[in-house]
């Protein structure tokens, strides 16, 4: 333990400890841009500079460790000034349309800006001006804006294992760019938006589907629906002044029916489906000795992922569509038979935490309805930024419910939004296929939590089966590598592109902090805990779909509806 | 130059320093001498065996002024304007060069003879105003000798 | 005084091992294989020899950092990636005399317990390349370099790190970034090379004429060289003279020779009428005093740094804005481009300095570029952003009058 002074004051904090932290325990918030807690300090943006007495200049505190006796000395004029001109010489460079930026109401920037009184920039200058990278169904890039803190870098890197983005150039040339500034949507890119979470100006957003649903909705030719996943209710909250830690589902669907949508519906349904599908293929390929273990494959990140960088492992992942697609095809299918509406008339929309989400609604395959199986996804911040367009005061909704056709959801379904979601689900509904008997323990704790790596063992009948979650790309990486190395005792793996899971999507309101993803993460779980359905088996509209439609879970119409095939995308 | 060449030299210097990612400037050197600008291919190959992503290699390549990925003239005329050769006139050898060439600097000329960078110090400030041409060093420029030069060179 | 780093440079085939070898080359070596790591390192602790790359650290402290570290294996690294402008130095020794700088690489790696060393040179330096490689090469030969060298049971190998074009990377945290094959953006330090430096292993950076001393204090002994030349940063040094004078070149010297003396004696005189040197390359500031003494300590009382001892002489044609604008210009190309103070103070500061050049600056920039230049010192993470605006705002505050000339109206 290192005693420090900061301001006068003294604190105590364990060695390697750093400024920046160790002024936090004395509720002291040093500025910075760069630094982001669960990032390694790569201190670019020297905003957090801060006087240490006998050193002749300042030190960045968000990664200088603290010593015996320092005297630290974080708001000074010298320190005030250095802050206020990084600042200045921010601005200057940036491409500061304000008021028609996606992240005027959470940019970094501004508030910083704000905040340290910044009245005047004294610097006159070019402003920068790059070509927006467009070349990503999903992802927006904005070069112009961009501030060079490095944290998309840092995430694309060290979180995700990704690394198609990384500085280029050098000085004032410098950029964040891909691989011969070939463009997002010509490289690795999973599109799963951890870039977007961690940017703190607007310099990297999703391709809003807006303006398109708005044009859908007010044309009266079109029968517009609506899938929300189940990462949404949990914080769609956060978007329009309710608290974090809300569960919204009832308010959702009411503000999506007030937004003019012809009929909604609930992604937690088709979550259900997806289990019906999964669990049965996993016990058949446990049964009959095929490719094991099986990879969950709901995450269209963790898919693009999967079809780059191991491609091998393609006879591992599930063969199941996502909850967005498998909704996708019914929409056009079983719904618009059962409403007698010609599928051409449908537009299919879905809201998800996910941008890449956006990516997998145009995989060319995924047309098994005949039509293109959901025509747009919307993330959670535009579906805020809809509600806040028509005026409607969410806070105050009165809660409904979806339609039950493909709207009424067990638990298992709502809590796919959680990292350990889906093997949770999948679980329960296996043991009940292998045994005939419910699983009495419905809650399966050791694959909840935030933990990056989670694994469990359940007893099924005679059969140990074993299970790995993990969560983040980094995490998945490790599960993966040893699956490719044969030496993976595991029987089935849930993988889920983001750290969090869904609850911490690219397309959720903008945060990096894990703990408030687990905050969101709890919210599905209680609301799994008070449905009056917790097994994907026993939702009556599950029952209803196979008896009315397809027959059977691995059946004909299954196969054709909710299943799909992969492509080895190769490397860039 | 042939695709074989790079991935030849490519393979002596990782058997001779290893396949690790402090072996890439190393590579990347290697292939920029024998093929005159490292192609997309070189980047992937080298991708694979240090196992670095491309974009990584690519941001190393864009970071240092003596590697491109755009493919340069037969000659590459590096002129020094730093304050010593600034002092001694390095301006006009500027103006005298890029008139010859036809070309300004940074760029290269069609028939793809020559490429002129202008270049922060080479060394060579006894001896300003100075520009290497290649691994050639041409010292104390005069407009009448740098006119020489380039005539000499362009044959 | 008796030459120390250049007493070989005139030789014929001074590159040679056997020209090295007839002049007592590879005695400190010997010499050294007989001590214990400690004496050398106190040997150097005792001449008080301080780093010639620009930072002046002592470098028997240095050594004695990197050997009492806990990783391993250890490094030793010679920087010989010489970029500052006006700077010529390493190059005389690399060229004409490589295996006084072998010799003193194996010494370090001896003395701080190492058998990997390396030397990263600017890649423009193809001669020098070629003759390191073949220095390099006669040096194995004649079981200087690689193992149980003269049958100490000490092995050491040396391998070249060519530069591919980047000023910063002569700060050795970012040479060693590029020596990984990264880009090469500086690190915060602390921690230092020494105790996390190439793979995160302790090591120790040395500039080429630094190591260069090193076989002499082994020979003659760390008292014998700090009496030389001035006592608080004593020995010789290579000063580079450019610019405007009329015998530019590199002059051995001992330190705390006056500026009077250095132009007058050696360089032959200012070519035209004086007007202001740049005592450190165009990292330092600017110094009108012709009687300011070349060491160290005396260049920073006066306000600017020795740095790496490269002496650009300005004479009374040349206009302060140009020299501003050619410096940072300069910086603004070799910035890195990581910190945003370094990256968008060049920025900006080049576009203020161009204007003034083309008559358009307003009066109320010179004061912000003074105090730009007070904030990159205090914020930048490296050496190059700290000092970016050193020559600029120096010459604002020396030759305001030549700025507000430009002022427009």
């Amino acid at each position: 333990m290192f005693t420090l002074t900061i301001n006068g004051e003294k604190v105590t904090v364990p060695e390697g400890t750093s400024i920046m932290n160790a002024a936090k325990q004395l509720r002291i918030d040093i500025p910075h841009l760069c630094y982001l807690e669960g990032l390694e300090p790569e201190y670019h943006c020297r905003i957090c500079g801060v006087e240490i007495e006998g050193e002749p200049r300042l030190a960045p505190s968000c990664v200088r460790a603290v010593s015996e006796g320092m005297k630290v000395h974080t708001n000074t004029a010298r320190v005030r000034r250095a802050r206020k001109m990084i600042v200045e010489l921010l601005l200057v460079n940036h491409s500061a349309d304000c008021p028609t930026c996606e992240r005027n109401q959470t940019c970094e920037l501004l508030k910083l800006a704000f905040e340290l009184g910044v009245k005047k920039v004294r610097f006159e200058g070019e402003k920068p001006s790059y070509e927006l990278d467009e070349t990503s169904p999903a992802i927006i890039r904005d070069p112009n804006k961009c501030i060079l803190c490095g944290r998309c870098v840092r995430v694309c890197h060290d979180v995700q294992t990704v690394s198609v983005i990384g500085f280029i150039n050098r000085g004032l040339d410098i950029k964040v760019s891909t691989f011969m500034e070939k463009g997002l949507g010509n490289v690795e890119c999973t599109n799963c938006g951890q870039c977007i979470q961690v940017c703190p100006v607007g310099a990297i957003k999703e391709k809003s589907a807006v303006d398109e649903v708005w044009a859908a909705l007010a044309n009266p030719k079109k029968h517009v629906v609506v899938q929300e996943a189940p990462a949404i209710r949990a914080a769609l909250g956060e978007e329009l002044g309710l608290p974090p830690g809300t569960l919204v589902a009832g308010k959702m669907h009411t503000a999506l029916r007030r937004l003019g949508f012809d009929a909604v519906f609930d992604t937690n349904f088709s979550a259900d489906l997806t289990i019906m599908e999964e669990a049965n293929e996993l016990v058949k390929r446990i049964t009959e000795g095929s490719v094991l273990p099986q990879i969950t494959s709901c995450c269209p990140g963790w898919i693009k992922f999967m079809e780059h960088f191991y491609p091998d492992l393609i006879p591992n992942v599930s063969t199941c569509k996502s909850p967005q697609q498998m909704f996708g095809s019914l929409a056009k299918t079983y719904y618009a038979q059962k409403a007698g509406i010609y599928p051409a008339k449908i537009v299919s929309v879905s809201v998800m935490p996910c941008t890449a989400k956006k990516f997998e609604a145009q995989r060319p395959e995924m047309t098994d309805s005949g039509f293109r199986d959901v025509d747009y996804v919307l993330t959670t911040r535009e579906l805020a930024r809809m509600i806040k367009e028509a005026g409607i005061d969410f806070a105050g909704l009165p809660d409904e419910s979806a339609s039950q056709l493909m709207g009424l959801y067990s638990g298992a379904g709502t809590i796919f939004g959680a990292t350990g979601g889906v093997m949770e689900a999948a679980l329960r509904t296996a043991y009940k296929l292998v045994t005939g008997k419910e699983l009495e323990r419905i809650d399966i704790e050791p694959v909840r939590g935030l933990d990056g790596i989670k694994t469990a063992t359940v007893n099924v009948d005679s059969l140990e089966v074993k299970v790995a979650v993990a969560h983040g790309l980094g995490n998945a990486r490790k599960i993966l590598d040893e699956v490719r190395a044969g030496k993976s005792p595991y029987h089935f793996i849930e993988i889920m592109a983001c750290p969090g899971g869904c609850v911490g999507g690219g397309g959720q309101p903008i945060s990096f902090d894990l703990a408030l993803r687990g905050i969101r993460g709890q919210v599905l779980y209680n609301e799994d805990r008070v449905l009056p359905y917790r097994r994907s088996h026993d939702n009556p509209s599950i029952k209803k779909v196979y008896q009315d439609y397809l027959k059977e879970p691995l059946g004909e119409k299954s196969h054709h509806l909710l299943h799909t095939k992969y492509t080895n995308r190769g490397r860039v | 130059m042939s695709t074989a060449l790079w991935k030849t030299k490519v393979d002596e210097v990782t058997k001779q320093r290893g396949k690790a990612r402090e072996t890439l400037l190393p590579c990347l050197e290697a292939i920029q001498e024998v093929s005159g600008y490292i192609p997309q291919e070189a980047v992937s190959y080298l991708r694979e065996n240090l196992d670095v992503p491309s974009v990584d290699i690519y941001g190393v390549i864009t970071f240092y002024g003596m590697l491109t990925t755009k493919e340069q003239g037969k000659y590459v005329i590096r002129l020094c304007n730093s304050l010593p050769c600034y002092l001694n006139n390095s301006e006009n050898m500027l103006e005298v060069i890029e008139r010859e060439l036809g070309i300004k600097a940074g760029e290269t000329s069609p028939d793809k003879n020559f490429t002129l960078e202008v270049v922060p110090c080479l060394g060579l400030c006894d001896k300003a105003p100075a520009m290497m041409i290649n691994d050639k060093i041409y010292e104390n420029l005069t407009e009448e000798s740098a006119k020489k030069i380039i005539a000499e060179l362009k044959g | 005084m008796e030459k120390i780093l250049t007493k070989n440079i005139d030789k014929p085939n001074s590159q040679d091992i056997e020209v090295y070898l007839a002049d007592g080359g590879y005695k400190a070596l010997e010499k050294v294989l007989t001590l214990k790591p400690e004496e050398v390192i106190d040997e150097v602790k005792k001449s008080r020899l301080v780093g010639r790359g620009g930072a002046a650290f002592p470098v028997g402290l240095k050594w004695s950092f990197t050997s009492k570290e806990d990783g391993e294996p250890k490094f030793i690294v010679c920087n010989a990636d010489e970029g500052e402008p006006g700077t010529f130095k390493d190059r005389v020794i690399l060229r004409n005399d490589p295996h006084l700088l072998l010799e003193a690489i194996i010494i370090g790696g001896y003395a701080i317990g190492t058998s990997h060393g390396y030397i990263y040179v600017r890649g423009e330096y193809y001669p020098e390349i070629e003759v390191l490689e073949k220095a390099i090469k006669q040096a194995k030969e004649k079981g200087y370099l690689g193992n149980n060298i003269l049958r100490s049971g000490f092995s050491f190998n040396i391998q070249l790190y060519k530069g591919a074009g980047s000023y910063v990377c002569g700060e050795e945290t970012a040479l060693l970034e590029s020596m990984e094959g990264n880009r090469g953006s500086p690190d915060c330090r602390p921690p230092f090379p020494a105790q996390s430096g190439f793979l995160g292993k302790p090591t120790a950076v040395n500039n080429v004429e630094t190591l260069a001393n090193i076989p002499a204090i082994i020979i003659n002994g760390g008292n014998w060289y700090s009496k030389i030349g001035s006592p608080g940063s004593p020995g010789p040094k290579l000063f580079c003279l450019s610019g405007q004078v009329n015998k530019p070149g590199v002059y051995e010297l001992p330190t705390g020779i006056p500026l009077r003396e250095l132009i007058e004696n050696y360089g032959g005189g200012v070519r035209g009428e004086f007007k202001a040197v740049l005592p450190g390359g165009v990292s330092s500031s600017l110094l009108t005093d012709l009687d300011v003494k070349l060491d160290y300590k005396s260049i920073a009382k006066a306000g600017s740094m020795l740095g790496s001892g490269a002496v650009i002489v300005i004479n009374s044609d040349t206009s302060m804005i140009d020299v501003a604008k050619n410096t940072i210009d300069f910086f603004a190309h070799e910035s890195c481009g990581k910190c945003s103070v370094c990256r968008e103070g060049t920025r900006r500061a080049r576009e203020i300095i161009t204007r003034f050049a083309n008559g358009g600056g307003r009066a109320e920039e010179l004061d912000l570029l003074l105090e730009l230049g007070e904030v990159m010192y205090d914020t930048a993470c490296c050496g190059l952003g700290q000092v970016a605006m050193s020559a600029t705002t120096s010459a604002i505050k020396l030759f305001r009058d030549e700025f507000e000339q430009k002022v427009r109206e």
